[in-house]
């Protein structure tokens, strides 16, 4: 018996991870199911795009608009010639993780010296390479084609914009596919749950392509931002479920529904997440259940607040930036008719406390099913745009010589006592819930899905037992009492 | 070189592996029986500093599994219980990946890869891919990859699955030779000729807990009693059998032939042939009635 490695002369950390790193980059580049679309998507998709960009601008200059909204789909497409070999990076990384798993090669990986992060930085590399190489000789292939057909070329800015946002997205992919790896054993399963990266990223396109057209470019860097924090909890998550013990220890085979009903019904049925089951109770749930979700979303109430604030003090700066004459509002205008005719304007609901109920409860419920999609982010913004407009017409009112406070106090706070903490408990277990895939959970003994489960149970407890009775008294005493509050505050009838 | 102590590992509330202690030391090869979910894998999953004991201590290769897990692995060749092969690569770049994860130089992986292929005769078989090997010339590869560094520990599932015998053979004799050359080798089957014929000691796992252990000829003694012998005759005992009840403790008999147990064959045996022939009875065969390791097992499990 020889020792032949021991003598060997230590490798860096890379150059281990690099072991790993080429071997994968050779099997996706050996596997033609993968290779045949990214280089199609790569040669051919750009030329489309730009013609187009060509046959837009023209159909907008045929027709009589104005050349800008034609100029404003080139950087648009742009995204869009980066984005769609990107979309590999998920498949990539699903086939390269979990298809390993599934195929049985991945205990000799285990077995071998290499460490978890080698493994992890080894794999997630590659698995964003081919796709991200891809993307940026798209965008080069558009670019060139944008310069010699039509003589344009982006602004410095906007091209290191989508540069960096593609590259983000492609972290974001990646390290999102390990997470969802971790949690099964087969590719099948896999596939389902990428949805919970498939479905963000197309919301994020669609809101990137609204920005691009007016041109908004600091709201871009903002959201690079966000996907840089996004991308830290992400890897610092698969970091922490990329690991031999998690690996081989907790295997899930399939998404079974029962078995997730019993699981849910688990939580639902215990006070703490993997506590024992108890009696429940509504006095149970109002004395030990809601005070302990009340802790465990202590810091995503936190964060629902501050944002909260900060649209408020949003719409106030905006309606400096804005301000309305005078003219479009006047308190002696008011009278009970004209507020009880608001809804007539189209958006709001009619002005009955069953409609008030209904909309407040739909309102938050898709704060809830968006905050699934989006980490837990778009269930924040859809409260933040009322708060927004609140703190739109205070300034307003201020600018028109008013009291900003009264206008608070009469037009808002009646109900709001009861609306505002209902809202922001909702919306903080929404974004508990939405957030749960990226954090650790609260005990370390649950899964990611686990922890996922006990988040819902939190939100459907919070929404059942502390919202709901809650928005019903806000919907009565806004029809009931808010109006006359107002009218009486402003000496009308 | 591979030394266990009240080794345990729980997944939640389930207890894989209980409280298990075992040792081999080099040059020996321990056989790990047991039915399937017993704890065999995870039990090696340990010693393989794969996944972490929740209780209990292993130190394999002179390294603890817990505190140096990376020592550990660098040492250990582990045949996991499927090839798990990369179908894309061929032999070649399959083992020279390997090669470079456990850190050895370019020469020496064309060296050792070279000379384990034509060990188990796939030199001519480099150059396919794997996706066109055979089952067992799967199995042959992923043992070569656990041979390649040339580890003073082996840990091996189910070597020899899904070979033909003519391969088979071939993989036992490199496991003989191993022990020969002093690795200590752990040996997961449920080919119990196969351990029998490789193993120094068994180790009977069950529900998590080594049930027996020793040495094959301690084990059947232990469970299947004092050897057992049979005599055949060439006409029946009629008049002597009384007498010959109370010689020896016979446990079966036909016409011609008794089977008895005796804790002393080299004393008894002798003793009992004067016997017969001073009384003119025709004594055809005196013998040991082999008892195989599937006796044992079979008896350990069924309890």
């Amino acid at each position: 018996m020889t020792t032949l490695a021991f003598g060997q002369k230590q490798k860096t950390w890379f150059d281990e991870a690099f072991v790993l790193l080429r071997r994968e980059l050779m099997d996706t580049l050996r596997d033609w199911r993968i290779i045949v679309p990214i280089a199609s998507l790569t040669l051919f998709f750009p030329f489309l795009m730009n013609l187009t960009a060509g046959l837009a601008s023209e159909w907008v200059t045929k027709y009589g608009g104005a050349p800008i909204i034609g100029e404003r789909i080139i950087p648009f497409l742009l995204m869009v010639v980066g984005f769609f070999p990107l979309s590999f990076s998920l498949v990539i990384a699903l086939e390269v993780f979990v298809g390993e798993k599934e195929r049985k090669s991945l205990e000799p990986l285990l077995a071998s010296p290499l460490s978890d992060s080698q493994l992890y930085f080894g794999k997630a590399l590659a698995s964003m390479i081919p796709p991200l190489v891809a993307s940026y000789l798209g965008i080069a292939v558009y670019l060139v084609g944008l310069k010699i057909f039509r003589g344009w070329q982006p602004a410095p800015e906007l091209f290191v914009l989508v540069i960096l946002l593609t590259t983000a997205k492609a972290v974001v992919m990646v390290s999102g596919a390990v997470v969802i790896s971790s949690q099964t054993t087969s590719v099948r399963a896999a596939n389902l749950l990428a949805s919970f990266i498939i479905i963000p990223m197309a919301l994020l396109m669609q809101g990137e392509s609204l920005i691009m057209f007016w041109a908004n470019y600091p709201v871009l860097w903002w959201i690079l931002a966000a996907l840089i924090v996004v991308n830290i909890l992400l890897v610092r998550m698969g970091l922490h479920l990329f690991d031999r013990e998690e690996l081989l220890g907790r295997e899930i085979d399939e998404l079974n529904p029962r078995v997730v009903w019993l699981k849910f019904k688990g939580f639902w049925q215990s006070v703490e997440p993997g506590g024992p089951v108890e009696r429940f109770t509504l006095r149970r749930v109002y004395t030990r259940d809601l005070p302990s979700i009340l802790r465990r979303t202590g810091l995503a109430t936190l964060t629902v607040v501050l944002a909260l604030v900060a649209a408020m003090v949003g719409g106030w700066l905006y309606a400096r930036s804005f301000p309305l004459p005078q003219r479009f509002w006047s308190p002696q205008a008011l009278t009970m008719e004209t507020l009880h005719s608001a809804p007539a304007v189209g958006f709001l609901p009619a002005f009955t406390a069953e409609a008030v109920l209904s909309n407040n409860i739909r309102s938050l419920l898709l704060g809830g099913l968006l905050a699934v999609f989006s980490f837990g982010a778009l269930a924040v913004v859809l409260l933040m745009a009322p708060m927004g407009i609140i703190g739109f017409f205070m300034f307003q009112v201020a600018h028109w010589g008013m009291s900003p406070w009264l206008f608070f106090a009469t037009f808002v706070m009646p109900h709001g006592l009861f609306e505002l903490p209902a809202a922001v408990l909702a919306t903080a277990a929404a974004l508990r819930l939405g957030a749960a895939v990226l954090a650790r959970s609260a005990s370390p003994r649950l899964t990611v899905g686990e922890g996922w489960l006990a988040a819902l149970a939190d939100f459907v407890k919070v929404f059942v037992f502390a919202t709901l009775p809650l928005l019903l008294i806000a919907a009565i005493v806004e029809v009931n009492l808010t109006l006359r509050v107002v009218l009486w505050a402003y000496g009308l009838h | 070189m591979i030394e266990a102590e009240n080794l345990t590992k729980k997944f939640d509330d389930f207890v894989a592996v209980d409280s298990l202690s075992l040792s081999v030391p080099a040059g020996q090869v321990l056989a790990l029986l047991g039915p399937n979910g017993a704890g065999k894998t995870t039990t090696v999953r340990m010693l393989s500093a794969i996944l972490a004991p929740t209780t209990g201590r292993a130190i394999v290769a002179g390294f603890d599994v817990r505190q140096s897990p990376g020592e550990v692995r660098r040492r250990v060749g582990m045949l996991t219980e499927m090839p798990g092969l990369y179908l894309r690569m061929q032999a070649v770049e399959y083992l020279d990946f390997f090669g470079q994860l456990y850190g050895l130089g370019a020469s020496q992986r064309q060296a050792r890869a070279a000379a384990l292929l034509s060990r188990f005769g796939m030199a001519d078989a480099v150059d396919k891919r794997l996706s066109d090997y055979s089952k067992g010339m799967r199995q042959k590869l992923a043992l070569i990859r656990s041979m390649l560094h040339d580890p003073p520990v082996l840990l091996l599932d189910e070597p020899t699955s899904a070979m033909d015998p003519q391969s088979a053979r071939l993989v036992r004799d490199a496991i003989a030779a191993l022990r020969g050359e002093r690795h200590a080798i752990i040996l997961c089957t449920h080919n119990l000729f196969e351990a029998e014929e490789l193993a120094d000691n068994i180790a009977i796992i069950r529900r998590g807990r080594i049930v027996e252990q020793g040495t094959m000829a301690s084990l059947k003694s232990r469970l299947l009693g004092p050897p057992l012998m049979e005599v055949r005759l060439n006409a029946p005992l009629d008049g002597l059998l009384p007498d010959f009840f109370q010689r020896v403790q016979v446990v079966e008999q036909g016409d011609v032939w008794l089977r008895y147990q005796t804790e002393d064959p080299a004393v008894e045996n002798p003793r009992l042939l004067r016997w017969l022939a001073d009384r003119g009875a025709g004594v055809v065969t005196l013998s040991e009635v082999a008892r195989s390791l599937e006796d044992v097992y079979l008896r350990v499990v069924a309890e």
